[in-house]
């Protein structure tokens, strides 16, 4: 109780400060509302979001064409296209991409895809939106910081722009970038220029999740308002928690890796490159260990695919409840589980390194705590179906894509059984199957955990609406698109079919999958317009979208829904409002729902409220 | 032409589905929000339930589609406890499967909104958290016990009377050296590397090394373990055998390696997968760079007699090396030459 009287006088020091903050700015007139202050160097969280959010969308933009543009060269190998020779130029001479042109297209597409859009994209957008919001928080703990988050993420990705245009091309050894191929300019020409603006795109990219997630944590824990204890946070806030303290704990290692990667590029250094013959001529380096590398690479590489999905998970959460009118089944357990989660995902890095002549007793302990992941996964998976049974399913698109998050990440992640387990992945390693497994699991189910939030919080971020029927179409379309381009993907990856193969004409055991590849690729593009009109959609809305007539256009408890349609810096024209109860009151004591600063009734009090 | 064709009518399909969505929120406008709600419900409702039946005949009809596609199944004995373990899998991950999609979908088609119905307040029961903690963990344990089973067995040391065969990646393409008559490989160093006379890098003062002869194709006999010494000259390669279900990764500087034994010739497997081109392939398995896409070797499965005939035919790489010595290039590029030619035919 001390504590939270304590807590309390804290909030009221920072109102102080926040209205002293306000005070300052009057000081400098010339920035005061100003068109620079208010949009571009913005420490307002919200704006910083949809900085976050439209930098994703366009880098999103960019790194789904790549996919079409490779998907192009599997899907029809013998056809010349000569307008691509006209944007790319002599990367595909006759219309046809060359194979450097195509390792750069998958590397890019997995760089922008994984670390700018569901990494940057995702949780920049809505750590930022969401935590001052719901835990009733005038801004982050340092706006200052949470603003050059933002830059340092559009710094990396200027940096990243430019190396698609230097002349020998961007990075091309994969989004992985294991050296030696990514530490040799002689064995591969996407290992010149283009590797170091991607090593420098990439620290700076990790400066900026560093200023980001310190920021989300220490807003978290120190500025809720007053009652909102940890167990009465909506779960986007928990998951937000998690990704960021993964996020901190991760990402530095991952930097340290690439800094190996530079002395061992540019100083002379041999961390991971020995014994080589390259080019004609046998190098001086001797004693290093490439899977050094993969080992940095991994233990980020593996929570970062939860710093992806732990977000959406929460989200996901959050809208099931709101949407089900119900309340989210096992609140502790999805915490629970998550906590789980976030500890394991440091624990199953060589996972992703089975067959790397990994010492199989080690790789032994690897295959227990990888399949360990999977309960926690299951508890929460159960509990979301638990959520909308006996609901009263309001079919919102924020609500659909959360259903299909559910689905997808059931498929993908039961595949995650198959491939965690060592002796399987020896035969499914580095095949399509993976490739189906992890779109599935982290690529499509991110992606709808994303549209779900955009879709169920525009009308907090824009106050206005973005329209139904184009969202259900998107819904359906990239529901059904998603899984006619990853399912099939399973029969060619337990063939064996090898990915990252530029054609597959001149192998007796894969060729028999042309027709396959075909049909993929035809889908890839229905899908792709689809995601182009969702875009378009996006950026109608803004100016154009049906507009909100009341605060509260879903009928939830959480407190966003508590601030002015269009909200200014610092959220809450008065008072911050205090907190209650838990943010999942819905259909309790025959009310629809029961916000989160209504206080207990007497009866409630009596039952020993939640 | 047919281009700007086709992006004409991209852009025209957009602004009719665009002028279709702005107009149907006009009528919702006009509908009122509530009824409006209750009618895009109805529909999603019903998508839902028949995206579940679709999507369900949909993964029975891809599986009859193209089952046939993955071949005949493992064609090693390590590889066939792979298969029974991925059969094992698929039962219990495809029981999980259908059970939970069918109640995903199904319960959102039924408990979609209707007038009068009450959501039922149920935030946790502690009995039924229980039970999906324990029964996962269960199936998983088994699931693990299985596997490690499997992964010890094919990650032990390799039977005594196995062959041996050493197999080096580089850019693209793989060279493979037998030991020769003596069973065992001579040393090497990667700076005695010589394109032409030493692809490897053999030691010409290890006496082991006299005997030792490579090849382009690797020839293996039926029914007997052999142990891959794998290497790489560069980047990291990866040797594929997706028939016989391994693979391992060929790393500079640190040697690794696998064995599993074969069970049908290559002639046996044309039959088993009728198909009269059939060939067993090592592909590359790691992202290698440009011509990954093209690293590829054959290999011959064959009787202990066929692959002795073979063997007494083939030529040490020291006696190409030294003979070539004073003309130099001509047969030795015999082994590396046209390995490159063959892989380089895309470039």
């Amino acid at each position: 109780m001390s504590n939270e009287a304590t807590l309390h006088s804290q909030q009221e020091v920072m109102h102080g400060a926040a209205a002293h903050g306000h005070g300052h700015d009057d000081h400098e007139h010339h920035h005061e509302g100003g068109f620079i202050s208010k949009y571009v160097f913005s420490m307002d969280h919200k704006t910083i979001a949809k900085q976050f959010l439209i930098t994703g969308i366009l880098w999103a933009i960019v790194g789904a064409f790549f996919s079409v543009l490779f998907r192009l060269q599997l899907g029809f190998p013998d056809t010349s296209f000569p307008w691509l020779e006209s944007i790319l130029g002599h990367w595909a001479k006759g219309g046809h991409i060359s194979p450097e042109a195509y390792y750069a297209l998958v590397t890019m597409h997995g760089t922008i895809l994984v670390f700018f859009v569901l990494t940057a994209g995702l949780s920049g957008t809505f750590s930022n939106l969401l935590i001052p919001l719901q835990v009733g928080a005038r801004d982050m703990a340092s706006p200052f910081m949470n603003m050059l988050s933002y830059w340092f993420f559009f710094m990396a990705s200027c940096v990243m722009m430019t190396s698609l245009f230097v002349q020998t091309g961007p990075a091309s050894g994969g989004w992985t970038a294991y050296p030696p191929l990514s530490a040799l300019g002689d064995a591969s020409i996407g290992s010149k220029i283009g590797m170091d603006l991607w090593l420098t795109s990439m620290a700076l990219f990790v400066v900026s999740q560093l200023l980001g997630g310190l920021n989300y944590i220490s807003t978290i824990l120190n500025m809720r308002t007053k009652g909102m204890s940890m167990t009465k946070m909506p779960l986007t806030i928990w998951s937000f928690f998690f990704t960021a303290v993964l996020g901190v704990l991760s990402f530095p290692v991952l930097l340290s890796g690439f800094i190996l990667l530079l002395f061992d590029r540019h100083a002379g250094t041999s961390f991971y490159l020995s014994e080589l013959f390259v080019a004609g001529k046998a190098l001086s380096n001797e004693g290093g260990s490439a899977i050094l590398y993969q080992h940095l690479f991994w233990f980020l590489g593996h929570p970062e695919v939860y710093i992806i999905i732990l977000p959406a998970m929460g989200m996901v959460s959050e809208i099931l409840a709101v949407n089900a009118r119900k309340p989210i089944f096992g609140y502790l357990a999805m915490v629970g589980s998550m906590f789980a989660i976030a500890i394991l995902a440091f624990l199953v890095w060589a996972h992703h390194m089975f067959v790397t002549g990994l010492n199989p007793f080690l790789g032994a302990f690897f295959v227990l705590l990888t399949l360990l992941i999977a309960v926690p996964s299951a508890i929460k998976v159960f509990n979301w179906i638990t959520t909308i049974w006996k609901g009263n399913i309001r079919f919102t698109p924020g609500m659909l894509f959360s259903i299909g998050f559910v689905s997808t990440f059931i498929s993908g992640g039961l595949t995650g059984i198959w491939l965690g387990n060592s002796s399987i992945d020896i035969h499914l390693h580095d095949t399509y199957f993976v490739i189906a497994h992890f779109h599935i699991v982290m690529g499509v189910s991110a992606f709808f955990g994303t549209f779900a939030g955009v879709y169920h919080w525009f009308p907090k971020m824009f106050g206005r609406f973005l329209n139904n029927t184009l969202s259900y179409i998107h819904f359906w379309i990239t529901l059904i698109g998603a899984y006619l381009i990853f399912w099939p993907m399973h029969y060619e990856g337990m063939a064996g079919m090898p990915r990252r193969y530029y054609d597959y004409s001149n192998w007796e055991s894969f060729k028999q999958f042309g027709d396959l590849n075909h049909f993929i690729s035809i889908v890839v593009i229905i899908v792709f317009a689809a995601q182009l009109m969702f875009v378009f959609n996006f950026f109608y809305s803004i100016f154009k979208g049906r507009k909100l007539t009341t605060t509260n256009p879903w009928n939830s408890t959480t407190l966003e829904w508590t601030t002015p349609i269009n909200p200014g810096h610092g959220n809450w024209p008065g008072e911050i409002p205090e907190v209650y109860r838990w943010p999942y009151d819905y259909s309790k004591d025959g009310k629809d729902f029961i916000p989160q600063t209504v206080p207990l009734s007497p009866d409630e009090e009596a039952a020993g409220g939640h | 032409m047919s281009g700007y064709l086709a992006v004409l009518v991209v852009v025209l399909i957009f602004i009719v589905i665009f002028q279709i969505a702005k107009a149907s929120e006009y009528v919702s406008i006009l509908k009122g929000e509530k009824k409006a709600r209750q009618q895009s419900n109805r529909v999603n409702g019903f998508l839902m339930i028949s995206f579940l039946v679709l999507g369900l005949i949909g993964v029975y009809y891809c599986n009859e589609l193209l089952r046939g596609k993955m071949g005949s199944g493992a064609a090693s004995e390590q590889g066939e406890g792979i298969d029974n373990m991925i059969m094992w899998t698929l039962i219990i991950t495809g029981i999980v499967f259908v059970i939970t999609q069918i109640l995903l979908f199904w319960f959102a088609f039924k408990y979609q909104e209707k007038e009068g119905q009450k959501a039922f307040y149920f935030p946790h029961n502690n009995k039924l958290e229980l039970i999906w903690t324990v029964i996962p963990a269960i199936a998983l344990t088994i699931l693990v016990a299985i596997g490690l089973r499997h992964w010890f067995r094919i990650t032990s040391e390799a039977p005594k009377d196995a062959m041996i065969v050493e197999i080096t990646g580089k850019q693209f393409n793989w060279l493979i050296r037998y030991p020769g008559k003596d069973g065992q490989l001579g040393r090497k160093f990667f700076k005695n590397i010589n394109e032409a006379t030493n692809p490897v890098g053999q030691d010409w003062d290890d006496q082991l090394n006299k005997d030792d002869y490579m090849v382009n194709e690797m020839h293996l006999v039926v029914n007997k373990p052999v142990k891959l010494i794998i290497g790489s000259r560069d980047v990291i390669h990866d040797v594929g055998l997706s028939h016989f279900r391994m693979k391992m990764d060929a790393v500079p500087g640190i040697p690794t390696t696998l064995w599993f034994t074969p069970k049908y010739t290559s002639a046996e497997m044309k039959k088993r997968e009728d198909n009269p081109d059939f060939v067993y392939e090592i592909s590359c398995d790691q992202m290698c760079g440009s011509g990954h896409y093209s690293m590829k070797a054959n290999i011959i499965v064959e009787t202990q007699a066929e692959f002795d005939a073979w063997a007494a035919k083939q030529k040490t790489q020291f006696g190409l090396a030294h003979e070539s010595a004073t003309p130099p290039a001509a047969p030795a590029a015999d082994s590396t030459q046209k390995a490159v030619a063959v892989n380089v035919v895309k470039h």
